[in-house]
């Protein structure tokens, strides 16, 4: 079969992504640009409006890289969810102008399995147990029986939701995770704050209320306190993938942000074309009036027939 | 270890058998160092006062005074972060699912809610209520593993728990999700009585709440 070729937009949240796979398991355009609120976190349709604005000229990035043009292009995928529905919408619009324009298929790619999938791809691991975490998401998940299970998840918000929260209170720049690891690295005093897994399930929202309480205080340095909820809640982290490892018996940890190269850990493009290359060679296509995006597209009820 | 033999390493602790300890046949559960928590925080979840091992030992005995079958403990060593406890005969319930046939599969499950039914109306709340926790013993389930336990009556701990097992029943034991779900609950009413309805639907609030939070 010849090669094929396709390009994958992604705009969950922030960042809009543009990139551009082969079939054969190359990613030939990586493309990214971010949206960076002027004060606070992520405005949903502030964050739109960026992406829409960006569209034209980070698709023509792409393109560039990978040294194709728009008739070279098989099909297109874009990411339907879960995500913020404003940006969501923005690329499902550039994707259908763009597949209609063309005359291509559309693919439609859960963000969570395109996480995993180009984790598998940049690690070479197989079957791994994959933890995921991001400002959305705080999720355990492995294969089992055709779809990714979730062995555990975040209770009420996630990690990257705690420390955005967190950061803006204290005054510190958004992404949170980054800032406060910066001030926790001049920390060393562990100040007690609530650690709480339930099974292989975590929640954070009496950490952030504790650590926020801590904060108004004013009886601690804020890089005791980053040190604190940096250690606080890594440690639950590491404990529930521990719990998730034990359980399900897979041989290795995927862990994304940390062990994926940067540059697919992110929420980015190559994933989306990658993940919407394996769905198109299952037979996998989004017909234009089923396209709709669902900000609350669960992981473990997207169908992976690649994998079956 | 003179005498001792390796049977399982889990997530949180490796599970020795001492097969002649003062002439009993035991387990003996240490919780080890985890090199990914800083110390202050690994020796408050191991071996403080308030530690899991502490927290075990007088959940389980609280447990056994409800009629909910645990093992018995023999000894807490708080320091060296271990427990010595009965050596509980019988199979995991989680290797148990897919061998057992339909009916005593069925009953098994109603067994479990009923006990988990029980253990809830005695203020006991698990922690982590996965079938990996529970021990088919004679014609008894046994609980183990109650270090994330606490004592509470709230609905929302009960919600909590019956979350997880539910859970375990779709990304484990998935074959067999909702015929063992619903046993369980009819055990589980049976055990708890009418404060189940409650803690049931708490469960199913839970399993939707934590889920992509609607942020538009």
């Amino acid at each position: 079969m010849d090669r094929l070729v396709c390009l994958g937009i992604e705009s969950t949240a922030d960042n809009l992504g543009v990139g551009v796979a082969a079939s054969d398991g190359t990613i030939l355009a990586n493309e990214i640009t971010t949206h960076v609120p002027e004060e606070g976190g992520i405005h949903p349709r502030e964050a739109a409006r960026h992406h829409a604005s960006h569209m034209g000229e980070v698709i023509g990035k792409a393109l560039k890289a990978a040294g194709l043009r728009g008739k070279d292009l098989d099909f297109i995928a874009f990411s339907q969810g879960p995500g913020l529905g404003p940006c969501l919408r923005t690329g499902a619009t550039a994707a259908r102008a763009l597949a209609s324009y063309l005359g291509v298929p559309l693919v439609g790619v859960n963000h969570c399995v395109a996480h995993i999938e180009i984790g598998r791809l940049a690690t070479g691991a197989g079957d791994p147990l994959t933890l995921y975490v991001s400002g959305g998401n705080t999720i355990i998940t492995g294969f089992e029986g055709g779809l990714y299970r979730v062995f555990g998840e975040t209770l009420d918000i996630a990690v990257g939701n705690c420390f955005d929260s967190f950061a803006r209170e204290a005054g510190l720049p958004y992404p949170g995770g980054p800032a406060i690891e910066e001030m926790a690295k001049k920390g060393g005093r562990l100040i007690p704050l609530p650690y709480v897994v339930k099974g292989m399930d975590l929640s954070f929202s009496g950490l952030l209320t504790a650590v926020t309480q801590e904060f108004r205080s004013s009886r601690w340095k804020l890089e005791d306190i980053c040190y604190s909820l940096q250690e606080v809640a890594y440690s639950m982290l590491g404990e529930v993938t521990e719990r998730a490892l034990a359980h399900t018996r897979k041989p290795e940890v995927l862990a994304k942000a940390s062990y994926v190269p940067i540059g697919y850990a992110t929420d980015n493009g190559a994933m989306i074309a990658w993940t919407g290359m394996l769905a198109y060679l299952s037979g996998v296509r989004t017909p234009v009036e089923t396209s709709f995006i669902d900000s609350r597209w669960r992981l473990d009820e997207v169908e992976v027939p690649w994998r079956g | 270890m003179e005498g001792l033999r390796l049977v399982a390493k889990g997530a949180e602790a490796d599970l020795w058998l001492d097969s002649d300890w003062n002439g009993v046949r035991v387990l003996i559960k240490r919780r080890g160092l985890k090199e990914y928590r800083v110390p202050e925080l690994d020796a408050e979840i191991r071996r403080s006062r308030t530690s899991r091992t502490a927290r075990e030992a007088s959940v389980i005995h609280r447990a056994k005074e409800a009629g909910v079958p645990t093992p018995l403990i023999y000894q807490v060593d708080l320091e060296a972060a271990t427990i010595v406890m009965e050596y509980v005969e019988g199979e995991r319930v989680r290797e148990m699912v897919d061998v057992l046939g339909d009916d005593e599969r069925r009953e098994l499950f109603r067994l479990i809610g009923r006990t988990a039914g029980r253990m809830h109306g005695a203020g006991i709340i698990h922690g982590d209520l996965t079938t990996s926790n529970m021990i088919r013993s004679g014609g008894r389930v046994v609980f183990i593993d109650f270090g994330l336990g606490e004592v509470s009556w709230e609905v929302e701990s009960r919600g909590v728990d019956l979350n997880l097992m539910y859970r375990m029943l779709t990304s484990t034991h998935y074959g067999h999700t909702a015929e063992l779900f619903k046993v369980f609950r009819e055990g589980y009413e049976e055990g708890l009585g009418p404060e189940a309805g409650e803690a049931l639907t708490r469960m199913e609030e839970i399993g939707r709440r934590g889920r992509y939070l609607e942020r538009e």
